[in-house]
Parts: C-alpha cells; sequence; structure tokens
C-alpha cells in the first residue's frame, strides 16, 4: 500500500521535528496495530471500543496537549497530528480523544476548581474516568445561545433542568461537562454519573459515526452540589472557547480521514484494470480525481502546521480555526466522494474503508459548527457584518 | 544490573528499495528509517528488566550515519536511560566483523551485565554481529533467544533451534541475541518521546577508539559488496478456475506442474 510519505512532494516531513514525526509514527503504527484490523467489524455492530481506553491512556493520547498534572504536554503540531493518525483509522475514535481532551479536560483545567481538577483530571488523563460535553439540545445546535437547560441555586444546591442532544460519549461518560442557562448567563457544571434525576440515551439507527457512542442527556430537577459548577466559567463565551480547541483538532483530524480515503483510491486505482488489460489510473479522468484529492491534502497540511505553529506562538484566533476546520472537513468529505467514485461497486462494501469514512465525515462536516456557520465566521470577519441572524421582515 | 542495547537504524520493512547509482548500495533518498525490529526485541526485554526494577540502568549503543540518532532517540523514548552513538559506518555497511569491532572498542572499557543485541539487522541479515562483538569482548553468548530468566549472576535461555527449543544457562555477563518471539515492544508513550530530548546522547568518532573507517573498509575488511541487483520481477501467475469441475482444474494444474513449472 502506498503510503503519503512515499508522495511527500512538499517535504512536509521536513517541516516536523524528530518528536512530532516520532509522535505521528507512533500513534499511527499504534492505530494499525490495534485498531484497523477491527474498525470495519465496530463500525458495523455499533461499537465503540471502549476495551481500548486504558491503552490510548497509557500512549499519553488523553489530554496529550497539557503540561499540568504530569500530563505529555505537547505542542500543537503534535498534538494535531495525534488526531491526524486517530482519523486515519476513524473519526469515531479521533472523536473520543477530541471531547476528552478539548472539551472535557480543557474547561476543568481553564475553569474549574483546585478540587474538580484534582480529582478528574488525573483520572481523565488515565482513562479511569470517560467525559462527555453537553451543548447542543434537541432545537438548538448552530445557535447554542438560545439554550433551554437552566440551572437555579436552591440552598446548596444547584437543580438542572432540560434536554442535551448528540452528546458524544453521553452513555459511557462518568462526567458530563453541562453548560445551562442561570440567572447570571451560562455557566458550567459537572454532573456525575448516576446522580438522580439525569438519564442518558442512546442516538440509535446513526449510519455515521457508528464507532462512536452519541447520546441524548436528560435532566428532571437534577440536583447537584453547589461545588458542582465550574467557578471560573462566566457565558456562552466558555463553551465556544472549548469548541476552538476541538475545532483545532478536527482541522487536523479530516486530514487523516482524507489521506486514508487517497491512499485506497491511489492504491484501487493502479491496480483495477479495465479496458485493454490497462489500471484505471491510466485514464486521465482518475487520474485527475487523485491528483485533486492529493493537491488539497498538501494544501490542507500546509495550512494546519502553520495553525499549529500560531497555537503554540499564542497568535491563533477562532476565525484562522474556522477557516482550518471548513476547508479541511470539507476536503475530507470530497476526497472520501471520489475515492468511492474510483473504486465503482466495491467503494460501497465494507472490504474498503471508504464507506465508513464517507458516512463519518458527514458529522464532521457538520458537528463543532456546520461548514456553513464557519463560511458565516469568516464572511463576518471579512465584513465586519454577521449574518448569523440578518434583520427580520418588520414584525 | 546494567543493560548494553545494540541498536541498528535500517530502512522500514515497508520501502520500496531501489539500487543506487553506483550499483553497491541502495538509493537512500525517501527511505524510511527505522529501529531494527530485532533490536527492538532486545530493548523490551532490558525495558521490562527496568520497569521490574532488576536494571537501574539501560544504554542504547548504535554505530551509524547522524541519522541514527533519531533511532537512539526512539529507545529513549521508550524508556532507555542513556544513549551512545559511534558516528560513521557509511562505508563498512553489511561487514559485520568490522561493526563488532567498533562495538566491542566502544563497549569494553563500560560497566555492564548484559548485551542485548538483535538476532540479525533487518536488510543485511548477517545474524552475526552480536557473536562476533562476544568473542572480541571474550564473553559467553547465547543466540536466538526467545525466553530468558534472570537470576542472580546468571540467566537460563531458552534458544530457538531447528525443531524444538534448547535451554542454555549462562553466566553474566554475556551477550544475548533477541529473536522473534522473546516478547512484545511496547510503543513509545507521548510522554516518552518529550522526554527523550532531554536525555544525553554520547557521541563518539572512531577515531576516538583508534579506530578508522577507512582500514575497517579497505585493507581490514572480510566483506566486499560486488553489485546489489533486485530480484526478477514476479511472473504473473495463472489461477484454474475450479468451482465447477474440480477434477478437471486438478488434472490441468497437474499437468502445469509437470509441464511448465518441469516440478516432477
Ligand atoms: C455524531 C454527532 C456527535 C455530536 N457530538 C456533540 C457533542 O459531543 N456535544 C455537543 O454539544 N454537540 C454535539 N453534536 C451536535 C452538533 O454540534 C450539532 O449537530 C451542530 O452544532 C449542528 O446543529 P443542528 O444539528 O441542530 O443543526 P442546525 O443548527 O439545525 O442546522 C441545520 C442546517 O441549517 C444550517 N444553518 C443553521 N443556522 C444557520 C444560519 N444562521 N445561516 C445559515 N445556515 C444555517 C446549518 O449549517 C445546517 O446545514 C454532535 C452531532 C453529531 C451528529
Amino acid at each position: 500500500m502506498v503510503q503519503l510519505h512515499d508522495l511527500d512532494l512538499y517535504h512536509i516531513d521536513a517541516l516536523l521535528t524528530d518528536e512530532e514525526r516520532m509522535i505521528r509514527d507512533t500513534v499511527r503504527q499504534w492505530a494499525a496495530d490495534r485498531v484497523l484490523p477491527h474498525i470495519e467489524e465496530w463500525a458495523w455492530n455499533e461499537h465503540f471500543p471502549i476495551e481500548l481506553v486504558p491503552e490510548m491512556a497509557k500512549l499519553g493520547l488523553l489530554g496529550a496537549n497539557y503540561p499540568d498534572y504530569d500530563l505529555p504536554g505537547l505542542g500543537g503540531v503534535g498534538y494535531g497530528l495525534i488526531n491526524q493518525e486517530l482519523e486515519r483509522a476513524d473519526s469515531g475514535l479521533r472523536s473520543f480523544v477530541s471531547v476528552q481532551s478539548a472539551l472535557v479536560m480543557y474547561p476543568i483545567l481553564q475553569w474549574g476548581s483546585k478540587e474538580q481538577k484534582d480529582r478528574w483530571i488525573p483520572r481523565l488523563g488515565h482513562g479511569e474516568a470517560i467525559g462527555c460535553f453537553g451543548l447542543t439540545e434537541p432545537d438548538f445546535g448552530s445557535n447554542p445561545g438560545a439554550m433551554r437547560t437552566t440551572a437555579v441555586q436552591d440552598g446548596q444546591e444547584w437543580v438542572l433542568n432540560g434536554e442535551k442532544a448528540w452528546i458524544t460519549n453521553g452513555s459511557i461518560a462518568d462526567i458530563a461537562v453541562v453548560w445551562a442557562r442561570t440567572p447570571g448567563g451560562v455557566r458550567g457544571f459537572l454532573v456525575e454519573r448516576g446522580t438522580p434525576g439525569f438519564t442518558a440515551v442512546d442516538h440509535h439507527g446513526k449510519y455515521s459515526l457508528r464507532a462512536s457512542v452519541t447520546s441524548q442527556l436528560v435532566f428532571e430537577d437534577c440536583r447537584i452540589p453547589a461545588d458542582a459548577i465550574l467557578p471560573g466559567t462566566t457565558g456562552l463565551k466558555n463553551p465556544l472557547m472549548c469548541l476552538t480547541q476541538a475545532r483545532y483538532g478536527i482541522a487536523w483530524g479530516a486530514l487523516g480521514s482524507a489521506m486514508a480515503t487517497f491512499s485506497a483510491a491511489r492504491d484501487y486505482a493502479v491496480s483495477r484494470i479495465q479496458f485493454g488489460g490497462r489500471p484505471i489510473a491510466a485514464h486521465q479522468l482518475q487520474q485527475e480525481k487523485l491528483v485533486w484529492m492529493y493537491s488539497e491534502i498538501v494544501k490542507g497540511q500546509l495550512l494546519v502546521l502553520q495553525l499549529g505553529r500560531m497555537k503554540d506562538a499564542g497568535t491563533m484566533t477562532h476565525q484562522a480555526v474556522s477557516l482550518a476546520k471548513r476547508n479541511n472537513v470539507w476536503v475530507a468529505r470530497e476526497c472520501a466522494k471520489l475515492a468511492r467514485e474510483i473504486h465503482g461497486a466495491a467503494g460501497i462494501v465494507n472490504e474498503y474503508p471508504i464507506m465508513r469514512h464517507l458516512m463519518n465525515i458527514e458529522t464532521v462536516y457538520t458537528y463543532e459548527g456546520t461548514h456553513d456557520i464557519h463560511t458565516l465566521i469568516l464572511g463576518q470577519y471579512l465584513t465586519g457584518i454577521p449574518a448569523f441572524d440578518p434583520p427580520h421582515p418588520a414584525e | 544490573m546494567k543493560c548494553i542495547v545494540c541498536m541498528t537504524h535500517v530502512p522500514d520493512t515497508a520501502s520500496i528499495i531501489k539500487i543506487g547509482a553506483d550499483g553497491k548500495h541502495i538509493d537512500e533518498t525517501g527511505i524510511k528509517w527505522i529501529v531494527s525490529p530485532y533490536d527492538e526485541y532486545a530493548l523490551e526485554e532490558a525495558l521490562k528488566l527496568a520497569d521490574e526494577g532488576k536494571a537501574d540502568e539501560v544504554t542504547v549503543v548504535t554505530y551509524g550515519p547522524q541519522r541514527a540518532e533519531a533511532g537512539l532517540r526512539e529507545c529513549l523514548a521508550r524508556g532507555a536511560h542513556k544513549a551512545v552513538h559511534i558516528v560513521g559506518g557509511e562505508k563498512t555497511l553489511g561487514d559485520s566483523l568490522a561493526i563488532a569491532k567498533v562495538l566491542a572498542a566502544a563497549l569494553k572499557d563500560r560497566e555492564y551485565d548484559v548485551i542485548l543485541v538483535g538476532v540479525k539487522g533487518v536488510g543485511t541479515d548477517n545474524s552475526q554481529v552480536g557473536q562476533m562483538l562476544a568473542e572480541l569482548l571474550d564473553l559467553p553468548h547465547v543466540s536466538n533467544v526467545v525466553k530468558i530468566d534472570w537470576n542472580d549472576g546468571a540467566v537460563a535461555v531458552e534458544r530457538e533451534v531447528e525443531g524444538g527449543h534448547e535451554v542454555v544457562e549462562s553466566p553474566l555477563p554475556a551477550v544475548l541475541t533477541a529473536q522473534k518471539g522473546l516478547n512484545e515492544p511496547r510503543y513509545a508513550a507521548l510522554k516518552g518521546i518529550m522526554a527523550a530530548k532531554r536525555k544525553p546522547v554520547e557521541k563518539i568518532e572512531l577515531s576516538a577508539l583508534g579506530l578508522d573507517e577507512d582500514t575497517l573498509a579497505g585493507a581490514d575488511a572480510t566483506y566486499n559488496v560486488r553489485s546489489l541487483e533486485l530480484p526478477p520481477e514476479k511472473a504473473a501467475g495463472t489461477i484454474i478456475q475450479g468451482e465447477d469441475d474440480p477434477q478437471a482444474a486438478a488434472a490441468e494444474l497437474v499437468k502445469l506442474l509437470h509441464e511448465e513449472a518441469k516440478a516432477f
């Protein structure tokens, strides 16, 4: 099988440090050994490989970019490469790591009390606890600011009411980071599994991200202690900052998906014989598809590399992240479709990884800000005019 | 205990090998280099000893060009404590005795209880360096090792022999050459990778060992590459369809084996 590193026209390898290459190769090897042999079966059976969580923790994949609590403290590019290699295997696995690291450990580290950090960060980092992040609601996806979930203080407790939808890791989580409206604005809360009034029910019938758990969280007069609030949270900007972290990883992850479908398509095109005993790759139409995929992957890599260096320098803006998430997930989605075409009928069966990646990327295109929403974020950046909520016709 | 692990940096086994312009070396452009898989077994054995508290120092040693430092860092990332890099080796590639002489010169004054070496370096596949090193250092050696029981100052070792396993006891220090099956090498953890750059890599020039690569590869050479060729391309196979009429297919196979392949 062709490896992209054999096709490194832009010497992207040389832009990485020795450590970054080692991180990439280690995670790639781990995924090749431990995930790829089973992933089609897991996805088919809607199985999230929870049994791999201890191994992922041992490798240091959970909270890898934080230096606190004896975590590995990787730089932006190293962290990005983890996402790339996990998603090269499957978007579900990458989603698990993104949620645990960027959406659960990050807010606890940023806005949690010392007790909350001491209690949760080591367990989340060691894979002894799983976390989830509840922002989206059944009626509010792209517009989370309109959320209905509320938290009101009652003596020494907070009382939560409302519903969250499409929550990755929901039913397997030991700890949920839940965003709720309080009289003082949107705040974050830590809700432990098994708290009375809190239930999690899985979404079934997913065609996408089948090797990942997605659940609905329901809070009915769910009482949590006063110190379950993340004390540093002040408003909607807190969950949005979490999303910036996660989207950064997704911009890298999407490239992994694109690399997987490209490599498979390239191998298939040179080996599949049609017309005159020649491979389909001998036809210009197929070459054009491969060239498109490859060019976009190379461009996407340069994009996230620069983004990673900016992240480390502290100059990365959320708009820059939007550009990379929007571009690279779109590239991955197009690559999956082109790879599907190149595989012909073989592209629809799980003997090849194509259809799984194709279906997975539909989720990635939608979550963490849909492609459209990132277009609007960038549109506002360019014009100064927010177009999310255009003027309503005279009411 | 103090463990020495000898490591060689070799082309990734999945690399597409091309012959270089001189017809005597491989073309190294685009080659990805890795720790030779048999050396990974050797390293893992030492790291297990360290995990169990039986070894307090694991030192990885290589004789190789500058790029081999990446292989040493990989071993440090997995948990080795320090590394020694004898820089050179381009001219003596494949000359097991020259390599063993260099390693012996670098190791002879060091303190160690065991030297672990891969049974062979992937690519040149000579399976000789470990044994030669032992002879030069005047140490006992056991080759093809698939299991080691560590006792006080001695080892009981299982080695792979034709059709079975042989159990050999040896005093320490000794040289053991690691065979596939000895253990399951670990992955480097990300923390280990980050820590590796802070661990010491001692650089040694051949001249400091009183050796000289031109002499090793010239007057003293025991190994000389005349030419390197790729194996001939495999001809396309013949598939005999047998689902409808297996008997006819079997008869056809026998006929082809006899008349075309001249197998009997
Ligand atoms: C598998 C999976 C896992 C998920 N995991 C999580 C999780 O862990 N935590 C979490 O909180 N959420 C999670 N989500 C939810 C995800 O973030 C939302 O689905 C996403 O924000 C979009 O919201 P929506 O589905 O309600 O779509 P909507 O917001 O209803 O959007 C529908 C369509 O309208 C478009 N649209 C919306 N508003 C505008 C506008 N102003 N202008 C133009 N077009 C617009 C959108 O681009 C989209 O095409 C997950 C989703 C999936 C599918």
